[in-house]
């Protein structure tokens, strides 16, 4: 039902917008005082959310003694690529003296891998809970919801464990494993959601001219469905490439994922201080989860709207 | 109707059987992880593991160790704090940029970009730049005394009694576009009529707002506040990034204590104990949520 309320609301709004005669309100005029205060506190709003950004750009640009001299706002006077080319070859870790490139592979390793599998895991998933309950599938699905709740740290030594006994313990597989265990509640119930939202008949008529599970699935409701997948991916892509506290807990330091080996970077002891390298840095980091955002736009929106509005 | 029909009535566990083994993953990760996870973790708090899980059992020793520990007293204290501020601001601050951004105004798609780009990245980049912002030799302190206020202080990730305000501006940078946009889609949900016949009314907006909208997105309010609040307990990385639970430990958080406990200072009953109170602390959160949500459901 929470469903349809949007459409109605933006069918309304259609609706008297077509609608012949004086209805709806006055034109205004552009520079009212009311827009004024709007567009002034939106503006203003604006200023504050994209300042870290701008921050980070312009200090990654600058060289270590115009750091220290000139305030963090400045732009640079001496524009320099140095400390991007520091930050991806040569910063140091520990012993390790490569840069950050170690960690955007190990997270490209990462985040391919269980993306795709926690997207086919859960589709499936998803289909048989639309399509083909079976008794207890919802108390199952119930659990596995509720679970979503659960704070990770109840739940991670216990498959440290199980990990271990399995021989993954540290490895990539066993992070891939993790990931689309967490992916799994909200990337099922995307799925179920969406498999539910299909009109039934087409199901009803595939079973009729014999199509089994797999069939349907495969010929009828995944390419019926490109957008949701698309969906899941955007979802799936940012959220493990942001992933730090699984990436520190199930890998050894050389399989490290990008945000790990970012943290390390920036927050290590010892040495003089590399502002400009650490903003480089923390920039390449954060630039796959932008780029997905820039790119998808509207569909990101709509990805983080069906992982947080539960059902 | 289905492929076994002819064969009279076949075992029930065989019935839709291929349904079933596309479940099993889903079925092992409810029923092993989460639950018999949860439970494990649970048990093993009242007994005193220390670099092994074993089983001696201790009582409730490890709470009790617990709530001594300085520490845990200053993360509880610190996650009230930021919990209590975080959900207001988010919900004021996103219900409010919600509502400026339904004024039907121009470049709406231009303001949502800018305003949810934050939520894309990581807590751990969100972290480390905010660091540097509000780095006192360098950052927004300096920059105001350079304006000639010489004696502007501003340093939250220096000063013990201010460091969690610091985290949660971070926080909020970082989260209020997700509020913003779920609150938008609820603003959008209010039907159209409602706004004209308050207009003909004679209600003032603000008014409309506060007494007639607001109440109409209650179930928008809920979800987000749960959203918010189960985020709240997980913070950990934006810790972890800015502060590393300094200075001393003025900002530790218990989903840090859990990890330190767990991973290094190998003392697993500890660790399995804080965990347990978070597990709690989230159940205080879900269930009467849980409640609401689906007892009224039923009902209705």
């Amino acid at each position: 039902m929470a469903d349809t309320i949007p459409l109605k609301g933006q069918a309304a709004h259609g609706a008297s917008r077509l609608a012949p005669g004086p209805q709806g309100r006055k034109p205004r005029p552009m520079f009212s005082s009311r827009n004024i205060m709007i567009y002034g506190a939106l503006i203003f709003a604006a200023a504050y959310y994209l300042l870290p950004l701008y921050v980070m750009i312009v200090t990654s640009l600058k060289g270590m003694p115009e750091i220290r001299l000139g305030n963090i706002f400045s732009p640079p006077v001496e524009i320099t690529f140095e400390p991007w080319v520091k930050a991806w070859a040569t910063a140091c870790t520990g012993l390790n003296c490569d840069g950050l490139s170690r960690g955007f592979w190990n997270s490209v390793r990462i985040t391919i891998p269980s993306t795709i599998m926690s997207i086919a895991i859960a589709s499936i998933n998803g289909y048989a809970l639309a399509n083909w309950r079976f008794k207890g599938a919802d108390l199952f699905f119930t659990i596995l919801i509720v679970g979503a709740f659960i704070p990770y740290q109840v739940m991670i030594y216990p498959i440290v464990i199980v990990l271990r006994e399995m021989g993954l313990y540290g490895s990539l597989t066993g992070l891939i494993i993790v990931h689309t265990i967490f992916g799994m509640p909200i990337l099922t119930l995307l799925f179920r959601n969406y498999f539910s939202s299909l009109p039934e008949e087409l199901f009803k008529a595939a079973r009729i001219d014999g199509a089994g599970f797999w069939t349907i699935y495969f010929k009828i409701m995944l390419p019926m469905s490109l957008p949701i997948f698309v969906v899941a991916m955007i979802l799936q892509i940012t959220g493990i490439w942001n992933d730090f506290l699984f990436g520190v807990v199930f890998t050894r330091p050389e399989y490290y994922p990008m945000t790990v080996q970012l943290n390390n970077i920036v927050n290590s002891v010892q040495g003089v201080k590399e502002y400009n390298v650490n903003m480089a840095a923390t920039i390449l980091t954060g630039a796959v989860p932008l780029i997905v955002y820039f790119v998808s736009g509207r569909l990101f929106v709509r990805g983080i709207a069906a992982g947080a509005v539960k059902g | 109707m289905t492929g076994q029909a002819h064969a009279g009535r076949p075992n029930q566990l065989l019935r839709n059987l291929h349904s079933k083994i596309a479940s099993i993953p889903m079925i092992l990760t409810a029923v092993v992880i989460f639950l018999g996870g949860t439970l494990w973790t649970v048990f093993y708090s009242f007994t005193n593991s220390k670099l092994l899980p074993r089983m001696s059992f201790v009582g409730l020793d490890q709470y009790e160790r617990l709530w001594a520990a300085p520490r845990w007293l200053m993360s509880i204290q610190n996650l009230a704090i930021y919990g209590f501020f975080s959900l207001i601001f988010s919900l004021v601050i996103g219900f409010v940029l919600a509502a400026l951004m339904d004024q039907k105004i121009r470049f709406e798609n231009t303001f949502r970009t800018i305003f949810l780009y934050p939520f894309a990245l990581s807590f751990i980049v969100t972290g480390l730049v905010w660091q540097w912002v509000l780095n006192p030799e360098f950052g927004v302190q300096s920059v105001v005394r350079s304006l000639g206020w010489s004696s502007f202080t501003f340093d939250p990730l220096y000063n013990q009694s201010i460091v969690i305000y610091g985290i949660l501006i971070a926080a909020l940078w970082q989260g209020t576009g997700l509020v913003m946009c779920l609150m938008l889609a609820g603003l959008r949900g209010i039907d159209e009529d409602i706004w004209k016949a308050s207009r003909v009314d004679g209600i003032p907006m603000w008014k409309t707002y506060l007494f007639i909208i607001i109440p109409m997105m209650r179930a928008v309010f809920i979800t987000t506040l749960v959203i918010i609040a189960s985020g709240i307990v997980r913070v950990y990385d934006l810790v972890v990034a800015q502060t590393s639970g300094g200075p001393g430990i003025a900002s530790e958080v218990p989903a840090k204590y859990v990890y330190d406990y767990m991973f290094l200072a190998q003392n697993l009953g500890q660790g399995f104990a804080a965990s347990t109170m978070m597990l709690i602390t989230v159940a205080i959160i879900i269930v009467p949520w849980a409640y609401l949500e689906f007892g009224g459901r039923k009902r209705g």
